[in-house]
């Protein structure tokens, strides 16, 4: 029994939510909720499992219905894979059981569960797909139920947020598309395992690659491509907006690193690479700035994402040199967007319990909340920690091993970026953290439709996700080397 | 797990565990949380005297360990003779803190919030003085940086949160440019422990000295901030803001002294032998005199008390930079004593601070005319650790400074014996007036007859503490030559230091 459940380990991670969300939409709230808990505890043994089998096994591969390629649909797993579904999966949980709290039993939210179930489901199969057809089909699940989720209040804003969202997400998936169109026409194959041995630096391969590449920076919102996000993550309901800025934003920069890191690794040109890493780094700089601008906790918050997703594009030009710097810049990067995701969901749950408590989230209006509501307060401040990318967050751990890279590989002034864009998140994060400790103005009264404190189930959510993130950086070995496992012949030249 | 390795884990993270069950006991429940604190800070002290106890016996190879694996350094802690000294500073005088800090604290607002970051801090001082490798002090340092922050604005006004942005503009950048300075060393050198004698290949010196002068440049500028060098001083006079026991144990101990304790690693135990090669520790010597002689200037002009305490602090702490940075095994021992010696006096003024602030509301120096009178324990205290910090015997400053002067004439820099006169001169210029004043001056009708009848001078959980601090001042002086007194210790530790 046992052993048959390993095997099917990489079906079942996908199968579960997948599972839940159709059921959580028949059988309606009440049903609904307690489905989405279920499908969210069952999913975490099955993640870890996962993760201790890769380390055990190495690469995974998993024929769906006994198919196998180049016909059927193959799961691959490898490290890489394993650490994505195991930081959504726990992500994935406490955005349950927050959301147990933020919705309750209103009628009106009912297709909260079933969309997040089935969002969920789709981060899933997107991160195990083994071929670049199967990552369409699944960016696309992604992309429409988190666009529906954006609009589930029906707010005004809201719904033009969502509109904007979805305009940008069709959009970038058409690019995909049409490379992936290209792809398959040139070199006959859309499975990841072939297309590493065949493709070729032609000019079909190469305008395959730069148009897929448009669309996934697109939908991953690297600067200037950003503008769809802050509008769209700061007016969704905050348990949405946690997902979307923790997980959602990864899926395709899952598969952009895929794409130039482990399949078309050949054809890979600096060039690309570093115009990737300057507008990463144009991003980590003018989202920075633009977060200490806002007015709004939940918009400061979302321009915080579109700064953090710079430091993920910073590792394509550290990886371009291979040899220990690629490893670094690897492990690096893939850290960041782990102990990102955790701090984020943290923050974004945090400001949630503000603004449903008090009605508001006015950056100026803060004044004295940890007092009113210390546990909201500390959560926001510890996961600031990880944006600042300071020790023992997971952030300082990523930071290090990217100025490390940047070192190693001669190119110093990545690592001038990584080290300014963290004075930049302290100047964000502590505009906000610093009136918490000050005197309480008077708009920190709890709003008549909410009175009465925060369930203690959304207060603790949050914390928890910053606890995680804040503590990675010491206990956070056994993930750097889950990362390394199976990894891109790029980068897997040397392990520490 | 060796008896002695769990005691230098448990004196690592008891701090940390009382922090998280301060915070979890919440604003109300005050016997329960000055319980916990007592017993955290009680069993913190046990533990390290038992790493100290094993790293006395285990010197200088068989120290206690403990780690886990983290990037290609590790995290680990080792209980060695240098750390355990500074270890057994701060947790030792993080106990008589809390008993200090219940009695000032005991009206104020957010106190699960002021002893909850309060014990982080400690934790992570003793985590700094515990660290065995760069990487893991970078850690505890930068904690240190951050959980300082709400005590700086703790009061939550507007200078206070105007102070704590001072503090942040300094510290922040300076974190940046230690972690840029730790991660190339590692690169140049492999993973950096710290050994006595130095760690670095002294063929480095050769090969790579323009990078190896560039590093050891950002670790001092983020060593300095902490250990208050000019030009890198200006928070520490801002961040008086911070309530009494804040400024006592982590503006005259714990945070401070991170730094310099840091720059003590730093020279001693990972450049060695390199850095006078490099000529970066002579540079270093400089900068530290001047901020001797430029701290104690500042000290003379400050009317407000924990202003002039805090200018007196720039310059001590210089001392033992300066210590450090002579290579000579006698002023390196001058220098470590007097991070003990410091400690004990400095947090006797700065209790006294506290405590006369809260009795009779006298904030400035010029306010102080009879004081003494009103509250002569208190006062007694203070002039006893102003004296000792001037240097004059018996008290511990005077074998601070006796062995810095000597040290610095076995290094062949005779110019310290100028900074250190001129510098003894200006703490007596700003130190005994106030002694005058206190004890010497009219004092205000209502102070002329003492306390009033029947009463103490002020809250005895204030006042019993800081005639501990300044009866350990003096007997450190007493009692140098003694075994383990700070004094021998650091002799001890200077001759294991100087295998070259």
């Amino acid at each position: 029994m046992a052993e048959w459940i390993a095997r099917q380990l990489p079906a079942l991670v996908v199968l579960v939510p997948f599972t839940a969300a159709p059921l959580a939409y028949l059988l309606g709230t009440g049903f609904g909720r307690q489905i989405a808990l279920i499908s969210a505890l069952l999913s975490q043994p099955l993640a870890i499992l996962l993760a201790v089998t890769v380390v055990r096994e190495g690469e995974l591969r998993y024929e769906v219905g006994g198919w196998g390629g180049p016909l059927g649909i193959d799961l691959v797993v490898d490290g890489f894979t394993a650490v994505m579904v195991l930081v959504t999966t726990v992500v994935g949980l406490f955005v349950t059981v927050y959301a147990l709290g933020y919705f309750g039993n209103r009628e009106r939210y009912r297709f909260f569960w079933p969309l997040w179930l089935f969002l969920w489901g789709s981060l899933h199969a997107l991160f195990l797909s083994g071929d670049i057809f199967n990552l369409y089909v699944c960016l696309e699940l992604v992309s429409m139920s988190a666009v529906a989720l954006v609009g589930l209040t029906l707010r005004r804003e809201a719904l033009v947020a969502a509109m904007r969202y979805m305009l940008a997400a069709i959009l970038g998936s058409l690019f995909y598309l049409l490379g992936v169109a290209l792809i398959y026409g040139a070199f006959g194959s859309v499975d990841m395992q072939t297309l590493r041995e065949v493709v070729r630096s032609d000019t079909t391969g190469q305008a395959a690659l730069a148009l897929m590449t448009v669309g996934l920076v697109l939908k991953t919102a690297l600067f200037p491509l950003h503008f769809w996000l802050p509008p769209a993550h700061s007016n969704a309901p905050s348990p949405v907006s946690a997902v979307l800025s923790a997980l959602v934003v990864k899926g395709s920069f899952y598969i952009l690193v895929r794409l130039w890191v482990d399949v078309a690794e050949p054809m890979a040109f600096p060039g690309v690479s570093t115009v990737l890493g300057v507008l990463g780094s144009t991003a980590i700089i003018w989202g920075s700035i633009q977060a200490f601008r806002q007015q709004r906790l939940k918009m400061l918050v979302a321009y915080s994402t579109v700064a953090q997703i710079g430091y993920l594009f910073l590792l394509f030009p550290l990886v371009t040199g291979g040899g220990q710097a690629a490893a670094d810049a690897w492990m690096g990067g893939i850290f960041h967007a782990v102990s990102h995701a955790l701090a984020k969901s943290a923050m974004f749950l945090a400001a949630g319990t503000v603004l449903a408590r008090f009605g508001h989230d006015r950056i100026d209006g803060l004044g004295g909340l940890s007092r009113r509501a210390p546990v909201t307060a500390m959560a926001f401040g510890l996961a600031g920690v990880t944006m600042m990318g300071l020790p023992p967050s997971g952030g300082f751990v990523a930071k290090w091993q990217m100025i490390r890279a940047s070192i190693e590989s001669g190119e110093w002034w990545w690592a001038a970026v990584v080290v300014t864009g963290g004075l930049l998140a302290a100047a964000y994060v502590f505009r906000v953290v610093g009136p918490f400790f000050g005197r309480e103005v008077d708009d920190l009264d709890d709003a008549d439709l909410n009175a009465g404190p925060s369930p203690w189930t959304m207060e603790s959510a949050a914390l928890v996700l910053a606890i995680g993130a804040l503590v990675l950086g010491i206990v956070g070995q056994p993930l750097l080397d889950l990362i390394m496992v199976s990894a891109p012949a790029l980068v897997a030249g040397v392990t520490p | 797990m060796t008896w002695e390795t769990t005691a230098l884990v448990i004196a690592v993270t008891a701090p940390f565990v009382t922090a998280v069950l301060i915070f979890a006991l919440g604003e109300r429940r005050d016997a329960a949380r000055s319980g916990v604190n007592l017993a955290g800070a009680a069993l913190t002290v046990a533990a390290v005297v038992t790493a100290a106890g094993a790293a006395v016996a285990g010197a200088p190879d068989a120290y206690p360990t403990a780690g886990i694996a983290l990037l290609d350094i590790g995290f680990g802690l080792r209980a060695d003779l240098l750390g355990v000294l500074f270890a057994v500073i701060a947790g030792v005088l993080w106990l008589i803190t809390t008993v200090y800090a219940i009695g000032y604290m005991s009206r104020a607002s957010d106190r699960a919030r002021f002893f909850g970051f309060f014990s982080v801090c400690v934790g992570s001082a003793i985590g700094i003085a515990l660290s065995a490798n760069l990487l893991t002090f970078f850690i505890f340092y930068e904690t240190l940086t951050l959980a300082t922050y709400p005590l700086v604005v703790h009061s939550g006004t507007p200078a206070a949160l105007k102070g704590g942005r001072t503090y942040l503009t300094y510290a922040l950048p300076a974190g940046g440019a230690l972690a840029v300075g730790v991660v190339w060393l590692n690169l140049l050198t492999g993973p950096v422990e710290f050994a006595a004698g130095g760690s670095l290949d002294p063929a480095l010196a050769t090969t790579h000295p323009g990078s190896l002068v560039a590093i050891f440049a950002l670790l001092m500028l983020g060593l300095g901030v902490k250990a208050a060098l000019f030009p890198l001083h200006g928070w520490l006079p801002a961040a008086m803001v911070a309530p009494a026991p804040v400024s006592a144990l982590l503006h005259a101990v714990a945070v401070v002294k991170a730094g310099v304790f840091g720059i003590a690693r730093v020279v001693l135990e990972v450049y060695g032998p390199l850095g006078p090669e490099l000529g970066v520790t002579q540079a270093l010597a400089v900068v530290a005199g001047f901020t001797i002689i430029f701290g104690s200037v500042r000290a003379l002009a400050q009317d407000d008390f924990k202003k002039r305490l805090a200018f007196s602090t720039v310059a001590q702490l210089s001392y033992i930079t300066l210590g450090v940075a002579l290579a000579s095994p006698i002023a390196v021992a001058g220098g470590i004593a007097h991070l003990a010696h410091h400690a004990a006096m400095k947090i006797t003024m700065f209790f006294t601070a506290g405590a006369v602030a809260e009795e009779v509301k006298a904030y400035r120096v010029s306010e102080f005319d009879g004081l003494g009178r009103r509250m002569p324990l208190t006062m007694a205290a203070f002039s006893l650790a102003a004296i000792g910090i001037v240097g004059v015997p018996p008290v511990a400053g005077f074998t601070s400074k006796w062995l810095l002067g000597i040290g610095s004439i076995d290094a062949g820099s005779g110019w310290v014996i100028a900074v250190l006169g001129i510098s003894s001169v200006l703490n007596a210029a700003y130190f005994f007036p106030i002694i005058h004043r206190a004890w010497f001056r009219t004092p205000k009708p209502e102070w002329a007859h003492g306390p009033a009848a029947g009463r103490p001078e002020g809250d005895m959980r204030m006042i019993v503490p800081l005639v501990i601090t300044a009866a350990i001042g003096l007997a450190m002086g007493v009692f140098a030559g003694m075994d383990l007194s700070p004094a021998s210790w650091a002799q001890t530790i200077a001759g294991w230091e100087f295998p070259w």
